[in-house]
């Protein structure tokens, strides 16, 4: 027991087969119960979120005989946050006859994750990739191809193999395309309900069972108890708890959230992605950041100057006056350190005071070698649409003057906890993509995400999830149930709360603020002080907002001012824990650098004999301290290793 | 930089509507334009007036939420660019700007800037997919598509579906928006089956949802921020032609 928080019983993946790795899933495939196909029609499922995960997980169910009811707070399925996805999705095709296997991404994959993933699931992954690129194929998805009319591939990420598959730098988008018309060709056929605008904001629980959820119609502020036989949480990622991030300003963690106060464990929070290759913040009206591909470190140096303060145009610096730093401090791997190195070492030097740009948040991507080594031309060939947006964003042109970047949020891996099954602590309530722990453990590699997200949904719910509704269909709860209305009345009353405060603030300035404290101390790195200290600044926000937020309209009505109300207080909660799962986790490793857990040269220093476990956190109340269960990690095939890149 | 916007107001979709307007002072040039409007709403909100609604979600001009037409042109004065993506260096200290939503019959105002655009998902459910039941698929490379086919499969599927089309359009159609589809899935072998059905379905639901027809006006190209060619609608209409060849004899 501590300050801040309580240790409770250790938990384990109960859903997990044993045996030989590589029939694992095999043998839970023929274990899971069967759904006969005349009952499935009677069996209803509840998917939140319409990205590759849900909007996947949704057309499968529904092709394969469910009733599905589908929920998306965008105007329409095809527009959630998957489509913004740029570099690619991996596979262990092995087309280009490399070396490649299911085996070596599945230890790529457990390695990258630095060594906090389960082997299981991440086995599991590495073999379902391979049938993703054929469905999507089916699909009519327009893969990047190669003169001989195949697929082309390419390395991605420092992998040693060729197996990203990509569509220009618009891969999520096709991905995602090709699962929303999927999903629209079920709704056509009155398989699947399609509920756009409409956002999730309580989950009811019956006898122990995941049963329905609590909806609010955005366009009239209906509010609505939508039941069915397993809830499917498929609602993303929570990188915009530091305001600014990568992600599309609607991403939110309220539908995880709200399952994690209903009792669903949420693990790992601390473990964030910080994406080094983005566009800096360039004033206070910032709303986002825009992410550019790292694949421009293939041909771009990074650089700041080696004087603090050093104000000249970077036309005018000489070279003897600048440090490419991370050539100098990473000579093997140079600018093509992984994500978290390359991300930690800007935060160095801009600490310095050797940042450039405004608020000296920025360091130099400089194209001038591989333009006087390849021409012009070359480069634009390569990375025209990426200078292009550059330049629209910046109105600088990055073909005479370097590249500012910056680090962003980009990505999470926490999330609610879930067993092999992806059901999570509360029995009916499934968790895929981004809005799950499992997959990628303390860091993600590049073109994962969609491999997941994918796997997910297209083949690994649909027969777990079955299994789960074999047992069913589930005696009909009454709207007039008792834990039905409960839910009801929490989400009628915490909408009349916030139009009530009326306050002189608004919430935009309360996230922004929240956001800062986040990024300050819970960012790229952590000590015990600062995160200390952001507790105790979160909490004093968190009670000054709902004193003070003033929500215009009201709850009758198109109000995005209101959504958003609901949202940030919900990063408040989860902000509190990221900061506390940080706290607890006294070592570094993948995405989270504990300043007090560096080896004598400055890298990151994992505590195996203390910290091999996934950190599940369960809810006790706003005010109470959450209680800490440990997932001890067994690694039988990969071996933990340190990861150097000098 | 110091302007003023003129902004379209509408409650809800039985309010009659107006034009607003506000001043914006000491905007960054850096700015985009949504977060013109996040300043504007910041000071709305303070000021105790409702703050104006308008769409938007990955501002990095792919996921095709934002929709304004800003001076009488659909995502505004410059060529393939989202609103999201557009900076406020593009206009100049002291200018007026008009805001308003998306015009068209099939896409009716939600709330100020807000349209219903559901109108297109009901396309897509006709016949803008092609049938592939998960656990079907052949291996990827049973099937080689010559790249020439993939890479103009890809051209059409950049359309990020905001409507633009559609709001440029004198007759409010959405025939760039279905011809990209139509393209794109008729392009890879994989579309061929369904081929004929899918481009009657759509057209089918198309004029069902209340879009106009096509004059070949070329208006919708021209605000296309992803620079979908008219000439798909060409190759649309041929695959209509043959679709209707093929279905009577």
């Amino acid at each position: 027991m501590t300050e801040f928080w309580n240790d409770g019983d250790p938990i384990a993946d109960t859903a997990a087969p044993d045996g030989p790795i590589e029939t694992r899933w095999e043998r839970r495939k023929f274990s899971a119960k069967l759904v006969n196909p005349a009952n499935r029609r009677k069996l209803t499922v509840i998917v939140v979120g319409t990205g590759l995960a849900g909007g996947s997980a949704a057309a499968t169910l529904a092709e394969a005989g469910y009733h599905v009811k589908s929920y998306c707070y965008q105007d329409s399925p095809r527009r959630a946050h998957s489509i913004a996805a740029q570099g690619g999705i991996n596979a262990a095709k092995n087309y280009r006859n490399d070396g490649d296997s299911v085996y070596r991404l599945f230890y790529d994959t457990v390695k990258g994750g630095d060594f906090r993933a389960r082997e299981s699931n991440v086995y599991r992954l590495a073999s379902v990739s391979v049938n993703i690129i054929d469905q999507c194929v089916a699909q009519g998805v327009p893969f990047a191809r190669e003169y001989g009319g195949l697929l082309d591939n390419r390395s991605f990420g420092g992998t040693q193999v060729s197996r990203t598959f990509y569509a220009r730098g618009q891969t999520g988008q096709q991905l995602l395309l090709g699962a929303y018309q999927a999903l629209e060709r079920q709704i056509g056929l009155g398989n699947v309900e399609m509920n756009a605008r409409h956002e999730m904001l309580e989950l009811i629980i019956v006898e122990g069972k995941a049963r329905g959820i609590v909806v609010r119609d955005m366009v009239t502020g209906e509010i609505t108890t939508e039941m069915a036989d397993a809830v499917v949480l498929a609602s993303g990622g929570y990188g915009n708890v530091f305001f600014l991030s990568t992600n599309a300003k609607g991403c939110n963690v309220t539908a995880s959230w709200r399952a994690h106060r209903k009792g669903a464990l949420f693990a790992n929070p601390c473990y964030t992605q910080i994406h080094p290759t983005c566009i800096p913040e360039s004033g206070t009206h910032q709303s986002k950041l825009t992410l550019m591909s790292e694949s421009l470190r293939n041909d771009g140096r990074v650089w700041v100057p080696k004087a603090r303060g050093d104000k000249r145009a970077p036309g005018e610096i000489p070279e003897v006056d600048r440090d490419y730093y991370l050539e100098r401090i990473y000579p093997a791997f140079g600018n093509l350190v992984p994500r978290d190195i390359a991300s930690r070492a800007a935060k160095n030097v801009c600490d310095e005071g050797r940042g450039v740009g405004p608020g000296g948040l920025g360091v130099y991507l400089d194209f001038a070698d591989a333009i006087g080594r390849l021409g012009q031309k070359a480069v634009e060939e390569k990375y025209g649409n990426l200078f292009e947006m550059y330049a629209r964003i910046t109105g600088e042109n990055p073909y005479e003057t370097p590249m500012r970047i910056y680090p962003a949020v980009h990505y999470t891996m926490g999330g609610l906890w879930v067993d092999y099954d992806l059901q999570s602590t509360i029995p009916g309530l499934f968790v895929v993509g981004e809005a799950n722990f499992s997959d990628h453990g303390a860091n993600r590699l590049g073109a994962s995400a969609l491999m997941q997200g994918l796997g997910d949904g297209y083949f690994v719910l649909p027969t777990t999830l079955g299994n789960y509704l074999a047992a069913g269909p589930f005696a009909a709860v009454p709207q007039d149930h008792e834990a039905v209305v409960e839910a009801r009345t929490a989400v009628e009353d915490r909408i009349n709360r916030f139009l009530e405060i009326d306050g002189d603030r608004t919430v935009d300035s309360f996230h922004r603020e929240l956001g800062h404290i986040m990024w300050e101390y819970c960012g790229m790195e952590r000590t015990e002080e600062g995160l200390t200290k952001a507790i105790g600044l979160i909490r004093s926000l968190k009670d000054e907002f709902w004193q003070r937020v003033k929500v215009p309209g009201t709850g009758e009505q198109l109000n995005q001012n209101l959504e958003k109300a609901g949202r940030v207080a919900d990063f408040f909660e989860l902000g509190e824990l990221m900061c506390i799962d940080a706290l607890h986790r006294r070592e570094s490793c993948g995405g989270h650098f504990r300043a007090e857990s560096q080896s004598e040269d400055g890298e990151a220093l994992r505590h195996d004999d203390e910290f091999a476990y996934a950190a599940a956190w369960e809810y006790f109340g706003a005010d109470r301290k959450p209680t800490l269960h440990k997932e001890q990690l067994e690694f039988e095939y990969v071996h933990p290793s340190t990861r150097s890149y000098k | 930089m110091d302007i003023q916007v003129r902004v379209w107001r509408q409650t809800d979709s039985a309010d009659k509507g107006r034009m607003v307007t506000y001043d914006v002072k000491d905007i960054s040039p850096d700015a985009s334009f949504l977060e013109m409007l996040d300043v504007l709403n910041e000071k709305l909100i303070l000021d105790g007036d409702d703050p104006v609604a308008f769409d938007h979600d990955c501002r990095e001009g792919i996921c095709g939420m934002c929709s304004m037409v800003i001076d009488g042109v659909a995502h505004g004065p410059e060529r393939a660019t989202t609103t999201c993506q557009l900076h406020m260096r593009h206009f100049a200290d002291g200018d007026v700007i008009d805001v308003e939503p998306w015009r068209a019959a099939a896409f009716p105002v939600i709330k100020d800037l807000v349209v219903d655009r559901t109108a297109f998902d009901r396309i897509i459910q006709a016949g803008g997919y092609i049938t592939a039941p998960t656990g079907a698929a052949p291996e990827a490379h049973s099937v080689p598509v010559p790249k020439k086919d993939a890479d103009l499969a890809f051209e059409a599927a950049t359309c990020i579906g905001c409507g633009a089309c559609v709001a440029a359009c004198p007759n409010g159609s959405a025939m760039l928006f279905t011809a990209a589809k139509v393209a794109h899935l008729g392009l890879v072998p994989q579309g061929q089956p369904e081929r004929d059905t899918r481009v009657l379905d759509m057209l089918q639901a198309q004029d069902d949802a209340g879009f106009g027809g096509c004059t070949n006006a070329g208006e919708c190209t021209t605000v296309c921020p992803k620079g979908i060619p008219l000439t798909l609608i060409g190759r649309l209409n041929a695959d209509y032609r043959k679709a209707l060849r093929n279905s009577n004899s």
